[in-house]
Parts: C-alpha cells; structure tokens; sequence
C-alpha cells in the first residue's frame, strides 16, 4: 500500500528499526535506529511493534506528500516538522490526510527524528532487519537514502481509535552538551595514566566527520604508552578508539565489525541513545562508571523502555 | 616453533553487554584456532545469556545479556569448558574454497608496484599469491571482506599511503601479510593486485558469506576470458567455488 511520495529527500533520511543482530561474524554491523528510545516511542505512539520500522530522519528533513489517510508520531530530536507548512507537536499521534505534505524546518535540537507510521513501513526484511545498510547497499529502500520519487509502502491496516501523547518527563531533552558513562577496556592498559586523565576530564568537540559510521572528536590529545595500533578485533557501537593522532573515534551502528586502534572504553547502551542525538560542534565529556553501576542504569533503562507503552496518555 | 599463544587468557571488558577473550597480540595460526574453537565449543554448550560471538584474529568477543549472565558469571564458565576446548581443536575441520583470479592489468592495478617494490617479474608475483593455501582468519571491515593469511615475505608489501576513494567488487589485495578480498565497491587502501568474478556475500544467503574463519582459501590465476565466462555463471548462481 502506497503511503507517501517523497517530494524531497532531506539530507540523510533511512529506513530503521531495531537493527539487525547475529551477523557481526559475518562483518555485518547491528546498523538500526541511532536513538533507539525514540524510535520505540515513536512506534508505540501508533500502536505499532517496538521493532517496526520508521525513517531516521538527520538535520534537514524530508518533504512527504501522503497518498492516503493515515497516522504518524515524529519523535526524536526537534526538526520543526510541519505538516501542510503549520508546525505540529512532536510526541504523540498525528493524522494526515490524503494530499497532505510533511516537511521540516530548523534544528532546534537533537540530531535525528523518528517518523513511524501506523503499520510499519513495508520493506524486504533482510537477515532479521529492516534497517539500511548504506555502505553493504541492503536494507531499506534499495539498501540506500531516500531520494526523491521515491514511494514509501505501508501496510493495510485499520487507524488506531485511541490517539496518544509522551508524558512530558518521559520525552528526553536534548542539550548541545552530553555525558558519556563508560566502562575503561578493553585497551585502556595501551594508554599512559596522563593519557586516561585527559580522556576523562576533557569536553570534547564532535566534528564534522561524524555519521551513522561513528563520531570523530576533537579536543586535547590523548596519549598511547607505545603503539596506536593493534592487531585488529572485534568493534561494537560505543566503543572508543583513539587512533595515533590521539583523537578519540566513538564508534556508531553502521561501523565496520573489527578495527585496529586501541579501544580506551566503551560507552554504555543507555548513552548509545544520546550520542545518536549528536551533532557537530556538540560537546561530548566521558565519565567513568564501575561494570556493577552500568548494569543497574542498563536494567533502569530496560525498565523504561519496556513500561512506556503503559505510560502514554490517552488524548481521545 | 613458538606459538606466541599466552600463557595465561585475558579476559576484557567491552561496555556493559559484551567481554572479549583474548588468546595472543599477533597474527598466528595457533592463536586463531584458539579463538574459533572457543567460539565453536560455547555455541554446542549453549550458555545461558550469550547472544552472539565474533570470533577474530586473536580474540573472541562474546555479546551477552546482562539480566541472564554477568561479566564474572562467563569467565567462569568459559574458564570451565577449557577441556572441550582441546577437543574442538582436535576436530576442527573446514571447508577449501578456490577463488579464480585474474592477475594485473586493469584489475589488478598494483600488480606492477609489488613486483617492483620486491624486485620480482609481475608471473613470480602471481605465482608466489597464487600456490599458498591462505587461512581465513576473520570476516570483517565491510560485510564478507575475509582476512587471509600469511602472505610469503617475498611479496609481503604495505598498504597504500592514501586509499583508493573506491575499490571495485571482488578485487584481491595484499597489505603486510595480509591478503583479501573486497566484497562490494568501497574506498580501500590495499595493494590491489587481480579481481575474482565470484561473489563472496549475498544478504539473501543463509549464511550470507561465502567464507567463515578456518576456512582455506587457494587462489586459481585466470584469463579475462575465464574471467567473464565465469562471471556470467555467478551472476546466475551457477557457479560454484
């Protein structure tokens, strides 16, 4: 069923769920939504599954005319979404109708929204996942961004009755200025003890170079005892690595699976969330925290995660 | 011969929902047998809370389930199964795949470069590439790239200085020690030196790699007209390595 046309494309938009796992053996990344939260908000706003598919929309958003009557929720950071060119509330269900066109305006915060549509979006599932894969050209539309022309399927089911909106303490705010926690290792031991200190008493600036492939950071060099390379293993989204240069690489979800610089931490999940709302000049600082303590606030996340669907008020 | 295999094996922490066991700091047989028998022993123990293994060159790296197992939980018991360790390495036996090359040219563009660099004639190249057995060490950079080894010395050659903003699918490659293949048309900076027609990933396989860590990989010099010929197979899935 054909829900929307894209009249422009934005600069980065994709179609994402949850990811796809079980592959890194196969040097295939989790890829998925870079703000998770938000994309599982999103769904529930629409009475959807968690993992249904939505657009990860980055910075300058798309123009969708819809070719139907139909319900969507825009989560995530604030691009101004627009629909028929008056501003509409983020956060809660939306409809459209047939003709109707949405657009976005300024970044007002974050980096990244979550359009879901009622259903889903109907792309082949490929190993699990509906996520694209830019750089293995799979998932998604045609295993790439969207472009203009393009048509967004759905599929035929019936409107939700009741509509829905995020408790106001529920909906995350995004600042220009993020903390980190993460857990030292695997190869912290290949950095000096100054080397550490810098790491973790520094703000540092995400630079331009950052994609869904990972964050480049700038800021006071951070310093090997000896090598800045290793023999390569395993990568997984957070995880730090300082290559020579001394400037920290936070890898992000469409990263290759092994790498060759020393990993001075990884950053832990409930953390992956913001840093998927980050943007150029934004500010990054790390703060160590013990295995036990990022245990509990992965379990508090969890917990949040999987009650919100009974947190939403009702607004019909 | 020195195996370079520790004495004693690390165990590391990575984030809040993964450690790694890390067997050596070099690439070595002995170590990434270590590591895909690790890998192959807990996937038949099937311990509780482990999601997914990725084996590497010298380290396995286990995502696990917090809320099923912990950190300290796992080593306990991968320090348990060592025993079934030994045996996995027994018995451990993999496929051999033959890759059909064509040598130089226009696809294999640094051909020239390495027997240049090595004072060698480009067929001595080939030759040399072309009659070893390589090890599949591991499968990563992009999806279905596998790292084969160990290249001869004398035509071991490093990377290039600046890469290649793009690598075309199926094109060999020699860094270091190193050689492998290039799945898909992505920037690289290894010495390319020929291009296989065969497709080594296909999301739509189940397993979607042609190749998985152990495996034995000989490489087959070709001629450009083998070289379409059997491209044309490939594309039709009529092909097999």
């Amino acid at each position: 069923m054909n829900l929307f046309h894209v009249l422009k494309p934005g600069f980065f938009t994709t179609v994402q769920d949850l990811g796809r796992y079980g592959y890194l053996g196969y040097g295939v990344p989790i890829s998925g939504a870079m703000d998770t939260f938000s994309l599982v908000a999103a769904n529930l706003l629409v009475e959807n599954n968690p993992n249904d598919a939505c657009l990860e929309i980055t910075l300058i958003g798309p123009e969708l005319k819809a070719l139907a009557d139909t319900q969507i929720a825009i989560t995530g950071g604030n691009l101004s979404p627009k629909i028929n060119g008056e501003t509409v509330p983020m956060w809660q269900t939306l409809t459209i109708h047939k003709g109707g066109v949405i657009s976005f305006g300024k970044v007002e915060n974050g980096c990244r929204s979550y359009l879901s549509i009622r259903g889903g979006i109907n792309t082949p599932t490929i190993l699990g996942s509906k996520s694209t894969y830019v750089r293995g050209k799979f998932g998604g539309i045609e295993g790439r961004w969207l472009k203009a022309g393009d048509v967004i399927e759905g599929f035929n089911v019936p409107p939700i009755e009741n509509t829905y909106k995020m408790p106001e303490n529920l909906v995350p705010r995004f600042t220009n200025d993020f903390t980190v926690h993460v857990i030292l290792g695997p190869q912290a031991d290949m950095f000096t003890e100054k080397g550490v200190e810098t790491f973790l008493s520094n703000p540092y600036k995400v630079t331009i170079e950052s994609d869904r492939m990972g964050h480049r950071l700038e800021g006071p060099t951070i310093e090997h005892k000896r090598k800045a390379d290793i023999v390569s293993d395993a990568l997984l989204p957070g995880a730090i690595q300082v290559p020579k240069n001394g400037k920290p690489i936070v890898i992000m979800r469409d990263a290759q699976t092994t790498g060759g610089y020393p990993k001075i931490a990884v950053a832990t999940t409930p953390d992956l969330d913001r840093l998927g709302q980050a943007k150029p000049n934004d500010t990054v600082r790390f703060s160590e925290i013990t295995l036990e303590d990022a245990y509990k606030r992965l379990f508090e996340y969890r917990k949040t995660l999987s009650s919100l669907v009974g947190k939403l008020i009702k607004t019909v | 011969m020195k195996t370079n295999v520790y004495m004693f094996t690390r165990y590391l922490p990575f984030g809040d929902s993964a450690l790694i066991v890390e067997f050596g700091d070099t690439i070595n047989a002995a170590i990434n047998r270590k590591v895909i028998a690790l890998s192959e022993t807990i996937k038949k123990a099937s311990i509780k809370g482990v999601e997914e293994l990725v084996p590497t060159y010298r380290s396995l790296l286990i995502r696990y389930n917090p809320a099923e197992t912990t950190y300290q939980q796992l080593i306990s018991s991968i320090e348990k199964i060592e025993k079934a360790l030994e045996e996995a390495l027994l018995e451990a036996k993999k496929g051999r795949i033959v890759i059909p090359v064509v040598y130089g040219g226009v696809y294999g563009p640094d051909l020239s470069y390495v027997a240049e660099y090595h004072g060698l004639t480009e067929e001595q190249v080939v030759k040399l590439h072309s009659e070893r057995e390589y090890r599949v060490y591991m499968i990563g950079f992009v999806a279905g790239f596998p790292y084969l080894g160990d290249v001869p010395d004398e035509i071991a050659t490093p990377r290039l200085e600046t890469p290649r903003l793009k690598v075309p699918a199926g094109s060999v490659g020699i860094a270091e020690k190193q050689t492998g293949i290039y799945p898909c048309e992505t920037p690289g900076g290894w010495r390319i030196i020929g291009r296989t027609p065969i497709k080594l990933f296909d999301p739509l396989w189940q397993p979607p790699a042609l190749l998985k860590p152990g495996d034995t990989v000989k490489f087959k010099p070709i001629s450009e007209e083998e070289f379409a010929r059997i491209e044309e197979l490939a594309k039709k899935g009529a092909y097999k390595p």
